[in-house]
């Protein structure tokens, strides 16, 4: 196996560009509207809106202002699948069409997949989505086509700022720890990494440089498996199923002891 | 906020919460006429039977909701064999995986009795497929296909809860829900067709009786479901909160307990009445846990 591979996106250096939400539909042919639809947010710079299976990078603008608008800033941050070393969606996958591969990321085979969407819901990040054209669910890739002929995916490869990064993670962990010691010896104290340690899910193959709280950047704080809930919800369940079983055994008992009473018809009060 | 606000919704709509209500039916149908088959007596037959001619149909009706939900529905058997290896595609810790499996073998046991059922009404040339209701493989076939029909009961709210979607995942207590609630639901779904098919009331008194135990059991359990949702359940101040309490609680509920508790209130009506509205409220109940999460 390769060493595992991902980005580091440093959020201070985004200048909004959108450079890797095009080189992205470029590279991996993705359809500009979603069959047609007008998918102008109307409201904001960020048109993009959310990360889906024609999104796979999605340029976040995050507009702080004050009130009367005097005081702002804006936060930009070029989100993408986190390729999660434990990863939701690999793990509900009914047919096998989400595999690991030999970089460490997590890949959609789009011949495989019969849309189920039950990945769609168990992404703790809300990254995938269905891809009209080929009605299967779709994601970031990380260029595996690129990265198997040693090519960097396209949105680092046009990032002008280098804010997206990418590389081994080990030595990505490395930049990004530097980076951050930088930015809090200049007084950017707020400055931290998201994701680049096994505290969330394991590690993230894509993480991130934030300024602020992760669900200001529309991330979870605590994301998790879809996985812990099974043993807890089939438990009850199986509580459920020994109750219902045990109500249907009383029910025949009561009606065994009514019809020994004389009650012809077991004596329920309906009949 | 809980961090199942920050997820997409997978478009699971109206096919999904149709397979969710008739599953709930087949499989709850399935495991009455299991119970009539072990542990009654020779005049709960009728009845047994009438719960395999639906259990069977309503697996195969869910079965085909769930296909033509799919994104691919061409690709469906991907579920079950790895498409292009050509082995077996199971995965135990995926409740959907797992799920296809677990419809695919109660599939079975539903055709084994409905073919056994409708060979012993006399309905089939071939008299010896009665085999497959009596006897040790009767009795086999049943235990098996009950167990089945318990698990297709509840693993569809397990299923909704391993993921990281609101309200589904925010509680253990879907699946406990989903069975009690296909428990009752069937039972009343057979207590309006053995009225109109003339069951005895002998045997229609034990589902009557059993209902009007589970569905006390049901409202606690929905109350303990919206309890541990915690700060989520602020998601209920919505329509769909009002769906909750008037549709599910009220219609669903509460009702047909009064009507079971007061038996003369409709006269020769109130059973059929009560059935009527604990299946609405049952199916209701979908709507609502699917449409509430979706909607965020």
């Amino acid at each position: 196996m390769a060493v595992p591979m991902g980005f580091f996106t440093d959020t201070t250096v985004c200048i909004g560009c959108k450079a890797c939400e095009v080189a992205c539909k470029e590279w991996n042919q993705l359809p500009s509207t979603n069959g047609g639809v007008n998918t102008l947010s109307g409201m904001s710079y960020d048109n993009t809106r959310q990360l889906d299976g024609i999104h796979w990078r999605h340029v976040r603008f995050i507009e702080q202002f004050s009130p009367d608008r005097r005081d702002g800033r804006w936060l930009m941050m070029s989100d993408v699948c986190k390729h999660c070393a434990q990863a939701g969606c690999l793990e509900v996958c009914p047919t096998g069409a989400i595999v690991r591969t030999e970089f460490d990321t997590v890949v959609i085979q789009s011949d495989v997949c019969n849309g189920c969407r039950d990945c769609i819901a168990a992404c703790p990040f809300g990254v995938i989505g269905v891809n009209p054209v080929s009605n299967t669910a779709q994601k970031c890739t990380l260029c595996y086509d690129r990265m198997q002929v040693n090519l960097p995916p396209a949105c680092a490869k046009a990032c002008p700022t280098e804010s997206i990064k990418f590389g081994p993670i080990a030595a990505l962990r490395e930049t990004a720890a530097v980076r951050v010691k930088d930015l809090h010896a200049r007084g950017e104290a707020r400055a931290y990494l998201y994701g680049d340690d096994d505290t969330i899910l394991g590690g993230l193959n894509s993480f991130y440089l934030l300024v602020d709280k992760p669900e200001v950047y529309g991330l979870p704080a605590a994301p998790k498996l879809p996985s812990r809930n099974l043993l807890p919800s089939a438990l009850f369940s199986g509580l459920g199923a020994v109750l219902v079983g045990l109500l249907g055994l009383l029910s025949f008992r009561q009606r065994r002891i009514e019809e020994v009473e004389g009650r012809a018809d077991g004596g329920n009060p309906h009949v | 906020m809980s961090d199942t606000f920050f997820t997409a919704a997978p478009h699971w709509h109206w096919l999904v919460i149709w397979y969710l209500f008739v599953g709930g039916v087949a499989g709850g149908s399935y495991l009455i006429g299991a119970l009539l088959d072990l542990f009654g007596d020779a005049r709960d037959q009728p009845l047994a039977r009438l719960a395999y001619y639906v259990a069977f149909p309503a697996v195969l009706i869910g079965g085909l909701f769930l296909i033509v939900d799919l994104n691919r529905p061409e690709r469906f058997w991907h579920m079950l064999i790895m498409s292009e290896r050509g082995w077996p595609m199971l995965k135990y810790w995926s409740p959907m995986s797992i799920g296809s499996w677990g419809l695919a073998a109660f599939g079975v046991f539903t055709f084994l009795s409905f073919v056994g059922a409708l060979a012993e009404d006399g309905r089939l040339r071939w008299r010896g497929l009665a085999r497959l209701r009596r006897g040790m493989l009767g009795a086999l076939i049943a235990i098996l296909g009950g167990v089945f029909g318990f698990f297709l009961a509840g693993y569809t709210g397990v299923l909704l809860a391993v993921t990281n979607r609101p309200i589904w995942a925010d509680s253990p207590l879907l699946g406990f829900l989903f069975l009690v609630s296909a428990a009752s639901v069937s039972a009343a779904v057979l207590i309006l067709i053995g009225l109109w098919r003339g069951v005895a009331p002998y045997s229609i008194g034990w589902l009557s009786r059993m209902d009007g135990w589970l569905m006390p059991v049901e409202l606690v359990v929905l109350i303990a479901f919206v309890a541990s949702l915690g700060p989520v359940a602020q998601v209920w101040l919505s329509r769909w909160g009002v769906a909750l309490v008037v549709g599910v609680v009220l219609v669903g509920i509460v009702l047909p307990l009064l009507l079971h508790w007061r038996p003369r209130l409709l006269g020769g009506l109130n059973m059929a009445a009560a059935a009527v509205l604990a299946v609405l409220g049952g199916f209701i109940l979908r709507v609502v846990v699917v449409f509430a999460s979706e909607s965020i």
